[in-house]
């Protein structure tokens, strides 16, 4: 657990984590909403925003594809809600109607044009590649404090401990709006809350973390932890605060323990071969969402039985 | 190449696979309108994503027993017993736990999502798995299809739509009102499993063809389309099969003219395109209409108003009530009013009058409620009636 360890696991593990806190912070609040396939819908629109980006721009750099991916997710928010207005139709049927020809609009543009001499694919955006973010700079611990060797650092651990410093000053200059708006939106609303504006922008913060996470992790464990650790933390107490702490904890032990398990799991298991860290991630954040909903304190709905 | 694609004429397997895709998309349609009427419409979504890692269990069992791992039919059981699975743990999760139904919906299609990656990836590392193309799955490609593969599709698509068509009417009454459907006998949770599984099976069916990400379009996107043209169930289901069809079937002979064009990709924008069009112009709800609508009513504000300004001999200042009045000849371009418009003023006047009395009354309550200003009070009274609320008007004149 030396040098190996630095410069091809921490990194990784680093960006995982940072990835999934961004994701499940405001998780955590659109779950609350009733909000949390927004995650789901961002995540696919993504593709066809990258690939106007790099239609547009010619070159597979990451601020234009990042703007392209922001630019698309937040035109998508916009699609569902004046379908879903102009049309009356429900909220997730109109999801299903934008996200679904948005992706397939970026597909067709991916096959139509020449994308073969990049990188760029469909499986790329859904599942990344976690792996190859890795450190090469790196000799040991040691590296940790040197400039030389920091500079050498894969670009998306700083762009990602940014887009996470974002969502926890989001989350923590905005907690009481946000609670209030939340749980009860016609109080928030009497008490001169800009409720529209509130929501508004903890959609756009999803968006970003979204964007930010896909490029280095992949759709699937953005999907995941925008929904798994807030579910799992949900069910283990009433609280919102303590909710909060729970899925960070939960989304870090995800990413973490996911990624050890791809990258060791089947050697010590014997096989050669490491597994999708992005789609191990978001396996074992299913196992502990299982896990909650079979032993969670509080996993029963108080009151009234579900509804349809 | 294009006629050619259209007339079914590029070979047997382009045909069958444009039939299969074209009887998928009628089945998915008409599918499709009962999750949509029911508010569930997003279950698909997890159902379809669940179905990757059946997929690549499948292919793992089929290798491990000594047959080829590629076979179709095995990959399908495969996919509809894992999207089985991913059903119930959405219940499970909805009616166990406090959660809602799309955080489960969400949850599930994630972390199987997941675990379909991670079997993809092992699969990758066997040596028999190198030209699995499994991930053609993720958004169908129906190149290089085998006659066998196209078969299984075109019957699956056949058996899904004529089940569709037994079930359509205890579909319809689970899906508006399963409390009623309930009280009078009817076994709902039976039909919501039916309703389920049809959706299951479009979704395994349509695996190949549109492949796993983009199957939930076809379930939702005709649905919510036919909506916009008509308010009886029967109908939209029609009308939502048309539109899966005639989706399936110009996506996949467009799709076989050229080998850039992805079958699920084109049938999905396919189906959005008529989704627009529907929105845009469907008489009732669609965008065109709402907006003649408005134009209609606002024009009989504005003359009304105006009509009652040239009674009353004050000047009308407003321009879209001058153009309005002196294109029907109310008024000449001067302003002053012509022999019709002083008719219509003079009625205009009486009918406001008439209202006004009439609201004054209590006992005429029931009727006062539908004054709006514009309906006159013709329409709503009878002959005698009105001409008891002239004579309150002016007592004697009228005889």
């Amino acid at each position: 657990m030396g040098a190996e360890f630095v410069s091809l696991s921490l990194t990784p593990i680093l960006i995982g984590v940072f990835a999934a806190v961004a994701c499940a912070l405001p998780g955590n609040f659109l779950l609350l909403r009733r909000q949390a396939l927004i995650g789901d819908a961002i995540s696919h629109v993504v593709l066809p925003g990258i690939v106007m980006a790099f239609l547009l721009t010619g070159v597979v750099a990451a601020w234009p594809m990042m703007m392209g991916a922001g630019v698309a997710a937040l035109l998508s928010v916009v699609l569902i809600e004046v379908i879903r207005r102009l049309g009356r139709i429900e909220p997730g049927a109109a999801m299903g109607v934008v996200f679904t020809s948005m992706f397939a609009g970026g597909v067709l543009l991916l096959e139509q044009s020449d994308t073969s001499s990049v990188h760029l694919d469909v499986e790329h955006a859904l599942f990344g590649n976690l792996e190859s973010l890795i450190w090469l700079d790196a000799v040991g611990w040691s590296s940790l404090v040197e400039t030389s060797a920091l500079r050498g650092l894969p670009p998306e651990l700083p762009r990602l401990a940014l887009t996470l410093a974002l969502v926890l000053g989001f989350t923590w200059l905005l907690w009481r709006p946000l609670k209030l708006s939340t749980f009860d939106e016609g109080f928030a609303q009497t008490m001169g809350l800009p409720t529209g504006l509130i929501g508004l922008s903890l959609v756009v913060v999803a968006a970003i973390a979204a964007v930010a996470a896909f490029d280095a992790v992949g759709s699937i464990i953005v999907i995941a932890m925008f929904i798994c650790p807030p579910a799992a933390a949900r069910l283990m107490t009433d609280s919102l605060e303590v909710q909060v702490w729970y899925s960070c904890v939960f989304a870090t032990l995800s990413a973490i323990l996911g990624y050890v398990l791809a990258g060791y799991g089947p050697l010590w298991l014997g096989f050669e071969n490491a597994v999708s860290a992005a789609g191990m991630i978001a396996t074992v954040s299913g196992m502990i969402l299982a896990i909650a909903a079979m032993f969670g304190p509080c996993r029963a709905r108080a009151g009234a039985p579900a509804e349809g | 190449m294009l006629i050619e694609a259209l007339t079914l004429q590029l070979g047997y397997n382009a045909t069958l696979v444009t039939i299969g895709a074209m009887m998928l998309g009628v089945a998915a349609g008409a599918t499709g309108t009962f999750l949509f009427l029911g508010k569930r419409a997003l279950v698909s979504d997890a159902i379809s994503h669940a179905t990757l890692p059946g997929i690549g269990l499948a292919f793992v069992v089929m290798v491990m027993l000594g047959g080829d791992g590629r076979a179709l039919p095995g990959l399908l059981i495969g996919s509809a017993l894992s999207a089985a699975l991913g059903l119930i743990c959405v219940s499970a999760l909805t009616n166990r736990t406090r959660l809602t139904e799309d955080a489960a919906i969400g949850a599930v299609l994630s972390v199987f999502f997941g675990v379909g990656i991670v079997l993809l990836t092992v699969i990758q590392s066997m040596t028999s798995g190198r030209q699995a193309g499994l991930e053609s799955f993720l958004l169908g490609s129906t190149a290089g299809m085998l006659w066998d593969d196209a078969l299984v599709i075109a019957v699956g698509g056949a058996l899904v739509l004529g089940l569709t068509l037994l079930l359509r009417r205890p579909m319809t009454m689970v899906a508006f009102d399963p409390d009623y459907a309930a009280g009078s006998g009817m076994n709902v949770r039976r039909v919501e499993l039916a309703m389920m599984g049809l959706a299951m099976a479009i979704t395994v069916v349509g695996l190949k063809i549109v492949g796993l990400i983009l199957i939930v379009a076809l379930l939702i996107i005709p649905a919510v389309a036919a909506r916009f043209w008509t308010e009886r169930v029967g109908i939209v289901v029609v009308i939502a099969g048309a539109f899966g069809g005639a989706s399936g079937y110009l996506g996949a002979a467009l799709s076989a003219t050229a080998p850039a064009l992805p079958t699920g990709p084109i049938i999905v924008l396919i189906a959005f395109g008529l989704f627009m069009l529907s929105l845009l112009l469907a008489p009732g709800r669609g965008l065109l209409a709402a907006f003649l609508r408005h134009r209609r009513f606002q024009a009989r504000v504005h003359v009304r108003q105006g009509l009652l300004a040239l009674a009353q001999g004050q000047p009308i200042y407003e321009p879209l009530t001058l153009r309005l009045m002196r294109r029907r000849g109310l008024i000449r371009a001067d302003g002053v009013a012509t022999q019709t418009g002083q008719a219509q003023a003079a009625r205009a006047a009486l009918d406001e009058r008439r209202w006004q009395v009439l609201r004054s009354d209590p006992a005429q309550e029931d009727a006062a409620a539908r004054y709006d200003g514009l309906t006159p009070l013709e329409t709503i009274l009878t002959p005698d009636q009105l001409e008891t609320l002239d004579r309150a008007i002016k007592p004697g004149l009228v005889t």
